[in-house]
C-alpha cells in the first residue's frame, strides 16, 4: 500500500509562525491541495497581504509577490492583465481587505478580473495585536474596542461576500469556514471551484473563509471554534452567494 | 518616419509604444489625461494592455504587480496623483522592480492649480514615499526630448531594476511640437527570469521567485538598503546628463535651470548677451543624479560672480545647487509657482540685480 496522505507539492515544509489554533494553516493546505490537483503550480502567482499572512509565501512553493496593506487586488490585476495565462490569487485578511483595501477589492471584483481571492475573516486585526476590524462582531472586545464594538458608534460589521455579491459582474462569491472536518471539505470544494473558474477564464472568484484567532480573542482553540459557531456563523451565513450559472 | 506635429502628452504615449512598452495603467488627472485618452485607442490597436484604474493608489500597485511579473509597464499622472502613487513607488523601489512613471507637474501644494509647475522636484528627487530609495529622474525641455527620455527610460529602469521618472512640467504635456520617434531608441525588454514572478513554467525552472520588501531581520534589511544604495551610487557615477549653453563665454552669472524654464532662460541669456552681459547655463537633464560636479566646476570660472537657480517652484533645486557649490560662489533662487512661467524680461531683470 502506498502513501495515502502527504504534504502537497505546493506546500513547503517551513515551520509555522501562526499561533496554536489559528486556521491559516488549514486554509494554506487547502489552497496547496487544490493547486496540486489542478496541476497549476508552475503557472501560479500568489499575492500576500499585510497582516499575519504577510509571510504566507514561506509556506508555498510557487511564485509569490508581497503587496502593501490592502493593495493585493490591484497587484493581482496588474499581473493578470499582462499575463492572462498565469493563475493568480490574493490571500487577504479582514483588516487588509475590508478596511484599507475596500476600494481595491470592490473595483477588482466589479471589473471581473479573472483572479481568485481567498478572504480570511477572523473578525480582528491579527498581526498588529488584536485591534477592531470592519468585521469585528457587535460587542466583541478588542484592543481598540475595550468595551466591546459599539455599533451605534462604528456601525455593524461588514458582510463583504454579500457586498460583492450585490455587484453584477463578479461571478463566484462564496462563504465557508474551516472549524470542523465537514466544513473543511466544503471550503476545499469552494476553493477548487474558484480556481477552476479562473482556469476556465470565466470570472472573478471570491472565497470568504470564516476563521478563528484564539490569541487575539483571548480564547483557547476549542473556545474559539465554539465562538465562531455561536457568534460568527449566524451573522456570516455560509454558502454560495453567487455562481456564474446564476449570473449568466 | 519623418517629423509629425504632436501634443506632448500624446507623443509621450506613442513614445512608450515605440520603445516596446505595451502595458499602461492610469487614472485621469489634468494636465496629462490626454496620455490615457490616446493610449486607450492606441494600445488595443497595437495589441497592448490599457486599463483605467480606480485611483492612483491602485494604479501604482497594478504597475507593481505587472512589473514584478516581468512586463514592461508605465503610467502617467500629475502632481497630486503622483503623491498618491508614492506609496507604491516606495514598494517598487524596495522590491527592485523596473517601472516608468511620468509626472506632468501642475502647481501645488494641495489641489494647487492645473497650470505648469516644477514644484515636485523634492518629491521626485528626494524620495516622496517612505524609506531610503531614489528614482532616476529625467527632465525634458521639449516634446522631442520627452519622447527620447521616455524611450530610454525603459532600458534604464531594467538596467537598475528601479523606478525611473520623467519629470515634465504642464507645458511639456500640453504644447504641440514637431517630433520624431528614433528607431534606434527602441529596445527589447531584458530577460527577467532570475527574479520575476512570471511563473516557473515560463522560465522552465523549479526555483520559485519571490518579490517582496519585508525584511524583519535588521541585517537583511540593512543589506537590502546597501544594495539599493550601491545602485544609486552607480547612477551618480554613470547616468548624469546635462546640457550647457554659452559656457564658452566668460560668463558673469551661471544659471542652472531645467525643463520648460530653461528655454525661457535661453531667450533671456541671448537678450542679455546683446546688452553685453554674458551669462552661461547648465541645464540638468537628469535631476537625480544631479550634475553636482559639473555645476561645481562651472561655478569655479574666474569671471563667474554669481550662480542662480531659476525654477518654477519656491526654491527646490536651489538646494542641490548649493550642495554642488559648497559655498564657493553665492547662490540665489528666482522663480514663480502659480502657473505663470517667468518671462525673459523678468529673468533678465533678476540677473541684472545680481551684478
Amino acid at each position: 500500500m502506498g502513501k495515502t496522505f502527504q504534504r502537497p507539492e505546493a506546500l513547503s515544509d517551513a515551520v509555522t509562525h501562526y499561533c496554536p489554533g489559528c486556521t491559516h494553516g488549514i486554509i494554506h493546505r487547502l489552497i496547496a491541495e487544490v493547486i496540486d490537483e489542478l496541476g497549476i503550480r508552475g503557472r501560479t502567482v500568489g499575492v500576500a497581504p499585510v497582516g499575519c499572512a504577510v509571510l504566507a509565501y514561506n509556506y508555498f512553493t510557487f511564485d509569490f509577490q508581497e503587496a502593501a496593506h490592502g493593495r493585493a487586488p490591484a497587484m493581482a490585476t496588474g499581473i493578470k492583465r499582462v499575463r492572462p495565462d498565469l493563475m493568480v490569487f490574493t490571500y487577504q485578511g479582514d483588516g487588509d481587505l475590508a478596511s484599507i483595501g475596500m476600494g481595491e477589492i470592490v473595483h477588482a471584483a466589479n471589473r471581473g478580473e479573472k483572479f481568485t481571492t481567498i478572504f480570511v475573516n477572523n473578525a480582528v486585526y491579527g498581526m498588529t495585536g488584536g485591534q477592531m476590524a470592519p468585521t469585528t462582531m457587535p460587542n466583541q472586545r478588542t484592543t481598540t474596542s475595550p468595551f466591546g464594538r459599539r455599533v451605534d458608534e462604528v456601525g455593524m460589521p461588514i458582510k463583504v461576500a454579500e457586498l460583492l455579491a450585490a455587484l453584477q459582474t463578479p461571478g463566484y462569491i462564496v462563504r465557508q469556514t474551516v472549524i470542523s472536518p465537514k466544513y473543511i471539505k466544503r471550503a476545499k470544494r469552494a476553493i477548487k471551484q474558484a480556481f477552476t473558474y479562473q482556469k476556465e477564464g470565466r470570472c472573478y472568484s471570491f472565497v470568504e473563509v470564516v476563521s478563528t484567532c484564539p490569541t487575539n480573542w483571548g480564547m483557547t482553540p476549542m473556545e474559539a471554534i465554539q465562538w465562531t459557531q455561536d457568534t460568527m456563523l449566524p451573522y456570516y451565513e455560509l454558502g454560495e452567494l453567487k455562481t456564474p450559472e446564476t449570473t449568466d | 518616419m519623418g517629423k509629425v506635429l504632436m501634443k506632448g502628452n500624446e507623443a509621450i504615449g506613442e513614445a512608450a509604444i515605440r520603445a516596446g512598452c505595451l502595458n499602461y495603467f492610469a487614472y485621469p488627472i489634468t494636465p496629462q489625461s490626454e496620455v490615457a485618452e490616446y493610449l486607450s485607442r492606441r494600445l488595443p490597436e497595437a495589441g497592448g494592455v490599457f486599463l483605467q484604474g480606480e485611483s492612483e493608489v491602485a494604479v501604482s500597485y497594478m504597475i507593481f504587480g505587472a512589473a514584478a511579473a516581468g512586463a514592461r509597464i508605465f503610467t502617467t499622472s500629475s502632481s497630486p496623483g503622483i503623491s498618491l502613487m508614492c506609496e507604491g513607488i516606495s514598494y517598487i523601489a524596495a522590491a527592485q522592480c523596473p517601472a516608468v512613471f511620468v509626472n506632468i507637474m501642475r502647481g501645488g501644494p494641495g489641489l494647487g492649480g492645473i497650470l505648469p509647475s516644477q514644484a515636485d522636484y523634492f518629491q521626485a528627487t528626494k524620495g516622496g514615499g517612505h524609506g531610503d530609495y531614489r528614482m532616476l529622474v529625467m527632465a525634458p525641455a521639449s516634446v522631442q526630448e520627452a519622447v527620447e527620455m521616455v524611450m530610454t527610460a525603459f532600458p534604464l529602469a531594467e538596467k537598475y531594476r528601479n523606478p525611473v521618472m520623467i519629470l515634465g512640467d504642464g507645458l511639456i504635456g500640453q504644447m504641440m511640437e514637431p517630433v520624431e520617434f528614433p528607431d534606434d531608441l527602441r529596445s527589447e525588454p531584458s530577460n527577467k527570469d532570475d527574479w520575476a514572478t512570471n511563473g516557473m513554467d515560463t522560465r522552465r525552472s523549479d526555483k520559485r521567485n519571490l518579490v517582496k520588501s519585508l525584511f524583519l531581520d535588521p541585517d537583511q534589511l540593512n543589506r537590502n538598503n546597501l544594495a539599493l544604495k550601491a545602485k544609486y551610487d552607480r547612477m551618480n557615477r554613470e547616468e548624469v546628463r546635462y546640457e550647457t549653453y554659452h559656457m564658452d563665454l566668460d560668463y558673469r552669472v551661471l544659471i542652472v535651470s531645467y525643463g520648460t524654464m530653461s528655454r525661457v532662460c535661453r531667450t533671456a541669456i541671448d537678450n542679455l548677451a546683446e546688452e553685453g552681459i554674458d551669462v552661461g547655463m547648465i541645464r540638468p537633464q537628469t535631476l537625480f543624479p544631479f550634475p553636482v560636479q559639473q555645476v561645481h566646476d562651472a561655478a569655479q570660472k574666474q569671471s563667474c560672480v554669481h550662480v542662480a537657480s531659476i525654477e518654477m517652484s519656491m526654491g527646490q533645486m536651489v538646494e542641490d545647487v548649493q550642495r554642488a557649490l559648497q559655498g564657493v560662489k553665492p547662490v540665489s533662487w528666482y522663480g514663480k509657482c502659480g502657473g505663470d512661467v517667468p518671462t525673459p524680461e523678468e529673468i533678465m531683470e533678476f540677473v541684472r540685480t545680481l551684478l
